[in-house]
């Protein structure tokens, strides 16, 4: 009995003297919690944004992730960084239709703005929804061959020789040993702090400014069931995301080159659905739709008035399929067109915690 | 000694839940929505096909389904009645919210009566009040009276031209815009009957979406397939023909 309390105590001395060690080591610094600054609308009308359990926001964490996303390393021939693609001037998408990785290869589908992203609560991401969680979203650009056609392995092995990078993941993570896991981590959390919640619609709707006449028709064609009726898949007075983050076939073509969610889930009814994108800042973000068919505000209105193309698989809100769609009068286009540049929101677009 | 202190602890811990038992604490109720159309059950895999016939012998697919329950309402042999303060979205094409356990909870015991609402009754009905239902996109536009859909439903018929068209049979408070004073209320309570409430009950319904375009009015699509949010007498045509679209199938314990 004794020698084994003997062991147990010479155990005890061996465990506190190793983890001291390791609390030098690893565990010097504690990151700084961070919590979103939601806007005033947001906290009234909507669920709480997402934070994964397993990656909570940190001051050192976004600082990392900021750094990460507009650093060049990230790709083959340190030619091209996130914001290549995902401009801040540009509400964090490009004025490409498709924009061109570095061996200038340009891909299918037109770059996606940034913002919002904690609210899209089904957490999938892409035109098509393949991408399950920002963190994994992540991943994909460094390998892709036609964007930073890198590998991780490179990466990781640039970060790990660069100057401040170990220092920097160990501050926000408590390792210096960087990998994927952490890489995309860090982005994550920079991505989740893009918030877009100050246009001068918000701001009518918080009492501080009006709207024009014009502008106040065009809310109401985009609330009218019977005339824009955009409100169903891109929100309204109370869903200040303007898009309800979904997927529908809003009547783009009469068969598909690019399946979108129905490549994702195999089901044939999910052919030509694409992600509904949020109507923030469409004055930074054309061109229009996942191929960016459309270069001007202009053509999408006409494509929702008398454009629509009939499949099997279109949205069943998208009505008057046979007569080309609601056929809005010139007038109620201009009314339209006005209302949507007042989601225009400058601030986030000048905010200097999202420049390099 | 060990022994005894293990039966004593035994004893007691039996005992305490016995007690709980007998100074009956309140527990959640569970209720279960299931679809059918007719005698056929139905799931969100039986949608976007052209499959189901409505009374008035048209062809009709679904591809979006989803409506909302509130104020669960128990009546006690007392005569007293309790009103959960819950609601409920049911989702059919995420396969969502179809099972719901209620936040709330009620004593145990005899009820004489139950029920709940289908949509929001006028003073719970209240523009942009639920996140939930906010960031799911369920509401009206303040054109309309505001507040929430009570059902969406969308989906594509033949038409009489043998075209196929869409319909958007949405349910919402119906709303005269020649009178927006005059207030109607056209949520509708559905009722359950009387049960007894244990420790684990579960409400099972269904719904028969064929009865929405049947009983008592047949419903022509080609009549009132869009646009019918706005439409007051649509609305009125819906209320009625909800009444029947409810049943209770089971009660389990
Ligand atoms: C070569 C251009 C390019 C580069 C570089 C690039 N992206 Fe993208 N990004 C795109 C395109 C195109 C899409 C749409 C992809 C699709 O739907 O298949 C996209 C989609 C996304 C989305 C989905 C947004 C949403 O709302 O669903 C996120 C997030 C994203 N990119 C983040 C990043 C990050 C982080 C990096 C750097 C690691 C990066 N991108 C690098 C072009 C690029
Ligand atoms: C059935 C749902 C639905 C309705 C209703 C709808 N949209 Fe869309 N909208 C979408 C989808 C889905 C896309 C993306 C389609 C694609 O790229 O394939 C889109 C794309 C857009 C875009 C392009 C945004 C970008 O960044 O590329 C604009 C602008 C737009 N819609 C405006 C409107 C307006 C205005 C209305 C009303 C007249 C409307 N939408 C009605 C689903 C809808």
């Amino acid at each position: 009995m004794k020698k084994y309390f003997l062991l147990l105590l010479l155990f005890s001395i061996l465990f506190v003297s190793c983890s001291n060690k390791d609390n030098t080591i690893e565990e010097e610094y504690t990151p700084i919690p961070y919590s979103l600054e939601v806007p005033e609308l947001f906290q009234q009308k909507l669920i709480a944004p997402l934070i994964p359990t397993n990656n909570p926001l940190t001051e050192e964490g976004i600082a990392l992730g900021k750094k990460l996303f507009f650093d060049k390393k990230l790709s083959k021939d340190n030619t091209q960084s996130c914001a290549s693609c995902h401009n801040p001037r540009n509400s964090f998408t490009d004025s490409l239709r498709f924009s061109l990785g570095v061996d200038g290869l340009p891909g299918s589908r037109n770059s996606m703005p940034l913002f919002n992203l904690a609210w899209n609560f089904n957490d999938k991401f892409a035109w098509d929804g393949k991408e399950l969680s920002l963190e994994r979203q992540a991943l994909e650009p460094v390998r892709n061959p036609i964007e930073m056609h890198s590998s991780w392995s490179n990466v990781t092995l640039r970060l790990q020789q660069d100057q401040e990078y170990p220092k920097m993941f160990l501050n926000a993570f408590g390792t210096e040993r960087i990998d994927s896991a952490l890489v995309t981590k860090a982005i994550a959390q920079f991505e989740r702090t893009l918030i877009s919640g100050n246009a001068k619609f918000d701001q009518y709707l918080l009492g501080n400014t009006s709207l024009s006449q014009q502008e106040l028709n065009g809310f109401t064609i985009f609330m009218s069931e019977d005339k824009g009726d955009c409100f169903h898949c891109h929100g309204s007075d109370n869903n200040p995301l303007w898009t309800d983050n979904d997927f529908h076939n809003n009547g783009l073509d009469t068969s598909f080159n690019d399946l979108g969610l129905g490549s994702v889930t195999g089901d044939p009814n999910d052919n030509g659905k694409f992600k509904s994108p949020s109507l923030r800042n469409l004055v930074y973000t054309a061109p229009y739709m996942h191929d960016g068919r459309f270069s001007t505000l202009e053509e999408v209105i006409n494509h929702y008035s008398e454009g629509l193309q009939n499949s099997s698989t279109i949205d069943p809100l998208m009505k008057k399929v046979s007569q080309g769609g609601v056929q809005l009068t010139p007038l109620e286009k201009a009314d339209l067109k006005a209302f949507l540049i007042t989601l225009t929101d400058d601030d986030f677009i000048n905010n200097p915690s999202f420049q390099n | 000694m060990k022994k005894i202190i293990i039966i004593c602890l035994f004893f007691g811990l039996n005992s305490c839940s016995q007690d709980r038992d007998i100074s009956l604490s309140p527990v959640a109720i569970t209720l279960n929505f299931a679809h059918s159309w007719g005698e056929d059950e139905i799931s969100s895999s039986d949608f976007d096909e052209l499959k189901f016939t409505n009374e008035n012998e048209q062809t009709l697919s679904i591809n979006r389904l989803r409506y909302v329950i509130s104020e669960i309402t128990l009546i006690h042999e007392s005569g007293e009645p309790t009103v959960l303060n819950d609601y409920n979205l049911v989702d059919l094409t995420n396969e969502a919210g179809l099972s719901f356990t209620t936040s709330e909870s009620i004593l145990p015991g005899d009820y004489v009566s139950a029920s709940f609402r289908f949509g929001f009754s006028n003073n719970l009905n209240i523009d942009g009040a639920y996140p939930d239902l906010n960031s799911a996109l369920f509401n009206v536009p303040g054109l309309l009276g505001g507040g929430y859909h009570f059902m969406q439903l969308d989906g594509m018929y033949i038409d009489n031209n043998n075209q196929e068209a869409a319909y958007n049979y949405h349910v919402i408070n119906a709303f005269d815009a020649s009178n927006p004073n005059e207030t109607v209320e056209t949520s509708f309570s559905v009722n359950i009957g009387g049960l007894t409430i244990g420790s684990n009950t579960n409400i099972n319904m269904k719904m028969d979406i064929s009865e929405w375009f049947k009983n008592p009015n047949m419903w022509d699509l080609d009549e009132f397939d869009t646009n019918l949010m706005g439409n007051y007498d649509a609305q009125l045509l819906m209320n009625q023909n909800g009444s029947s679209v409810f049943d209770l199938v089971s009660i389990t314990q």
